[in-house]
């Protein structure tokens, strides 16, 4: 490199954009990373408000507040902004800003590609909800009451609204799918010299193979939204019986995607929780290698187990016996995952600042979450609990400690790196408990509703549901509620606070924890050497 | 025919006293809690269905064996969950920084740390397999229906939002439509007009398939659930071993009124089951002659008939008092159908809107067609004065 365009690199360099442009025309990731995360808290606040509006209802049996129509479309647009919205963002933002420093690159592979994936973001969330305001017009025809699953032949009957969805759910994929290249080219190519792909972190591990599963299941989702829209506009009968089509073959290409989708939820939460537990246990993570053999073993094995979200269809006792072996076997990879958690705990030297509350509560609830799964993967026990609300506690139990417990042990662990400050343990504690606490009271009556025969996704419920009703719906609004202190933290933080060390945390390894806090603008300009 | 049922209330094929919503919620909440969660914890038995934390109990066979693997599951993911906690709490409270506990930095390359990635595979699949080989063999009870010749067939289709139980061996047909809160009190979206009457002691076929969309049948004391389907008939099938009234609800979401499709089972003695056939074809026959007769009604006599009609079938969409709930369910007060020509009104109550939840009301005889037109074609502010006979109704279809 000539000493000509070293200067022209220089001044590139230290000219951090202003303004709006700063944000409209980004390729740097940590900017991107940043966006990412402020969309996903937006969407979070947007579900977790149609959450507390769905648990409103419940309160009291009767239908007092919500329209039955509109119950099924805010049920509807929970998932898909919490799914869509919310998780999946905000682990692409945390991959956006933790990957490159990670590995030791100085950026994404393809960062102009990096930007046209999050810009899609906003157009993908203005059409999801547009398709929630449009029945409010005159002529915007009738309301999403299909739930997030969108099965036919009932989403054939709904307005134009579902036309929206079906876009909005086009422009996530294309966004899923860009960002996953993305990342996947970056762990490939960008590693700093010396960083086998065996010494990579945990994180990027786990982002690696989501990422593949991404790139194989959301093709699969979009073709299968285009025949329904091909079958409510242009005179197809994929779905429909009367014109020799089969209203299963959707929910099998839901499902193809929509249970891979789960251990997209999943992963990246488990990439976290492998670098706080280690960093505040002070040792090692215990069996990286099974950590690895694991993610890859759950993804396997999670592609092919899709049909035990449909067991009451009447499939042939062999598919069933087949989905339901393939189901338990999965406990396999996963116990072997909290138990290399619970191993590295062990005859560690324990601190618990708030994200390492978090991963405690991930171990313990989410074992719960999985161990119910073991249960509903029985298939004739399953027969009782299939669309009952213990279908809804378990998934909650799941998807919220493995995924959003794990996002938030990241945003705590990794905020001082990303600000320069430390944030109010005091005050992240606090949230942790009202949270933890808020989400056992909604979720674990769920469990005795369900088995007690009250169905999921009705508005209005016989009185002998009422008890467990009431403290879950108590438990959501202390749950719900509890954001906004994380909110008001994260803003702090931003604001101001303690300066943060460059190893924010004492057992914290890897290279992030080697740069500034927080750090330059552009950071690993020069690749280091890992031994 | 509906009109044509006794009331739920006096029942005379109710011979078991019902179990009253209000006497599970007598305990005091924070006592229930209690005892609930020491039930679950225990993963025992002794989880009391009254109380409404678990399976109702079973009242048939399969429902029992379900019943057993569910506990089963439950207990060993409870004792799994128990040794995993109790690891957990001892290593959080013993091997703490504040504590002045020194972290091991070679536990992992113990041998421990060297084989436990084949040992935990090894533990976990051995309860994998026992839970697996358990299901299996409940599995294949459950899920095949036995290959006999004298299995009594019902044939479950379900609508928005409403049940049609055929018998397909005694040529009967009920359907079964949600109650009110105003007569069904406490057991309001857990009451239906006509119940499904079932012997016990008999092997029941159930057949389900659909009309519209997907719903799901479920009464969770038979376990009997499976999803309804256009254009497919599935099957489950059940022996009902003591009699009682047992109540479910539809299991998929199936549009607006999702909540409203309560089941209600009478599992009576085979005796008593013959007797209830009989005088059903009884009724039935005579509603057939009634609308079969070739008479002249009259509009009064068709409005009120109609009314009864309207009540049952159209207002759960288009509302008693006509105006429906637009978009999705136009109102008929004042619509271009119901005061527009006959014959477009006729067509759509016969053929149905496509892509809608207006079904075909084909079905229906010609009579109770004729009525329902006659009746929304005067009802509210539709004072048209036209008259639509059952023979009208024959040429249109």
């Amino acid at each position: 490199m000539t000493a000509t365009t070293l200067t022209h690199d220089e001044v590139h360099h230290h000219d951090t954009p202003r303004g709006w442009r700063r944000w409209l025309f980004s390729t740097n990731h940590k900017d991107i990373g940043t966006l990412y995360l402020f969309f996903a808290l937006t969407m979070l606040f947007l579900g977790g408000a149609s959450a507390m509006l769905i648990r409103m209802e419940l309160f009291q049996p009767g239908i007092q507040l919500l329209e039955p129509d509109l119950y099924n479309n805010l049920v509807t647009n929970h998932a898909l902004l919490m799914i869509f919205g919310a998780v999946m963002p905000a682990a692409a933002g945390l991959a956006n800003w933790m990957i490159p420093m990670m590995i030791g690159a100085p950026d994404m592979a393809l960062p102009r590609m990096n930007n046209l994936s999050f810009w899609i973001l906003p157009a993908a969330a203005s059409m999801l909800i547009l398709s929630f305001v449009v029945p409010f017009f005159p002529g915007g025809g009738t309301q999403i009451n299909t739930g997030w699953t969108l099965y036919p032949p009932l989403s054939i009957q709904v307005g134009m609204s579902m036309d929206f969805l079906i876009f909005a759910i086009h422009l996530l994929g294309i966004s899923s799918v860009l960002a996953s290249i993305n990342i996947i080219v970056t762990l490939l190519n960008m590693r700093a010299p010396g960083m086998t792909l065996m010494k990579m972190p945990i994180f990027c591990w786990s982002w690696l193979v989501t990422a593949f599963l991404l790139i194989l299941v959301v093709p699969v989702l979009a073709g299968g939204v285009t025949m329904l829209l091909f079958d409510r506009h242009f005179g197809t009968s994929f779905f429909d019986a009367a014109g020799g089509g089969d209203p299963v073959l959707f929910q099998h290409l839901f499902w193809f995607f929509g249970h891979p989708e789960v251990y997209i939820l999943l992963l990246p939460s488990i990439g976290v929780l492998s670098h706080v537990i280690p960093a505040f246990s002070r040792k090692p993570l215990f069996g990286y290698h099974s950590m690895v053999g694991a993610m890859l073993a759950v993804a396997t094995i999670g592609m092919v187990v899709w049909a035990h979200h449909q067991y009451t269809i009447g499939m042939s006792l062999g598919a069933v016996t087949y989905f339901m072996i393939g189901t338990i076997l999965i406990s396999i990879p996963v116990g072997l995952m909290i138990f290399n958690f619970i191993a590295t705990m062990w005859r560690g030297s324990m601190t618990f600042e708030t994200p390492m509350l978090f991963a405690v509560a991930i171990i313990l609830m989410f074992t719960f979450g999985g161990l119910s799964g073991v249960m509903l993967a029985v298939v004739p026990a399953d027969m009782q609990y299939q669309d009952s609300m213990f279908v809804v506690a378990h998934f909650h139990y799941v998807l919220m400690p493995g995924a959003v417990f794990g996002l938030f042990a990241g945003v705590f662990y990794w905020l001082p790196k990303w600000t320069g400050h430390m944030y109010d343990e005091r005050l992240g504690k606090l949230f942790f408990w009202i949270n933890v606490i808020g989400f056992n009271i909604t979720f674990f009556p769920q469990h005795f509703l369900g088995l007690a025969g009250m169905p999921r996704r009705i508005v209005d419920y016989n009185v002998m549901f009422t008890e467990f009703n009431v403290v879950s719906s108590i438990g959501a609004m202390i749950f719900g509620l509890s954001h906004l202190l994380f909110l008001y933290i994260i803003i702090k933080t931003i604001r101001g606070g303690k300066q943060a060390r460059n190893r924010a945390w004492e057992g914290a390894k890897g290279l992030e924890w080697e740069l500034d806090s927080p750090p330059a603008f552009h950071t690993w300009t020069v690749a280091p050497q890992i031994r | 025919m509906t009109q044509t049922s006794t009331p739920p209330a006096d029942n005379p094929v109710l011979p078991l006293p019902r179990r009253e919503p209000s006497d599970q919620r007598a305990l005091p909440l924070c006592s229930r809690s209690l005892g609930t969660g020491l039930a679950l914890l225990l993963g025992a038995p002794c989880a009391d269905a009254d109380y409404g934390i678990n399976f109702p109990e079973p009242a048939a066979g399969v429902a029992q064996e379900i019943y057993d693997i569910h506990m089963l599951t439950m207990t060993i993911a409870t004792v799994l969950l128990v040794i995993v906690f109790a690891i957990v709490f001892y290593s959080l409270y013993f091997h703490r920084k504040s504590r002045g506990y020194v972290a091991d930095q070679n536990f992992h390359n113990s041998w421990f740390g060297h084989w436990s990635w084949v040992i935990v595979p090894m533990l976990v699949l051995g309860v994998d397999l026992t839970i697996a080989g358990k299901a299996d063999a409940v599995l294949k009870e459950v899920w095949e229906v036995p290959k006999e010749q004298n299995i009594m067939d019902v044939k479950v289709t379900g609508h928005q939002w409403w049940w049609e139980f055929d018998y397909l061996d005694h040529g009967i047909k009920v359907e079964s439509r949600f109650v009110p809160k105003e007569q069904s009190g406490d057991l309001y979206l857990r009451e239906v007009d006509n119940h499904l009457v079932l012997p016990t002691g008999t092997k029941i076929r159930f057949l389900h398939t659909s009309a519209d969309v997907l719903h799901a049948f479920w009464v969770p004391a038979l376990a009997v659930k499976k999803d309804a389907i256009p254009g497919y008939v599935t099957e489950t099938w059940a022996q009902i071993d003591r009699e009682g009234t047992f109540r479910g609800q539809c299991a998929e979401l199936c549009g607006t009124w999702h909540s409203r499709m309560p089941i209600v089972v009478d599992a009576v003695s085979p005796k008593q089951f013959a007797a209830w056939v009989d005088e059903r074809k009884a009724v039935m026959v005579a509603a057939a002659a009634e609308a079969g007769s070739d008479r002249t009604w009259s509009l009064d006599e068709l409005y009120a008939r109609g009314k009864t009609g309207f009540k049952t079938r159209c207002a759960p969409c288009h509302q008693v008092n006509g105006m429906g709930l637009p978009p999705a369910f136009p109102a008929l007060n004042g619509s271009k159908i119901a005061t527009g020509p006959i014959a477009d009104h006729l067509r759509i109550v016969i053929n149905g809107k496509q892509g809608t939840a207006m079904q075909s009301w084909a079905t229906l005889d010609d009579l109770e067609i004729a009525s329902i037109v006659t009746y929304e074609r005067n009802a509210w502010d539709n004072k048209t004065g036209d008259v639509v006979q059952p023979a009208d109704v024959k040429k249109a279809r």
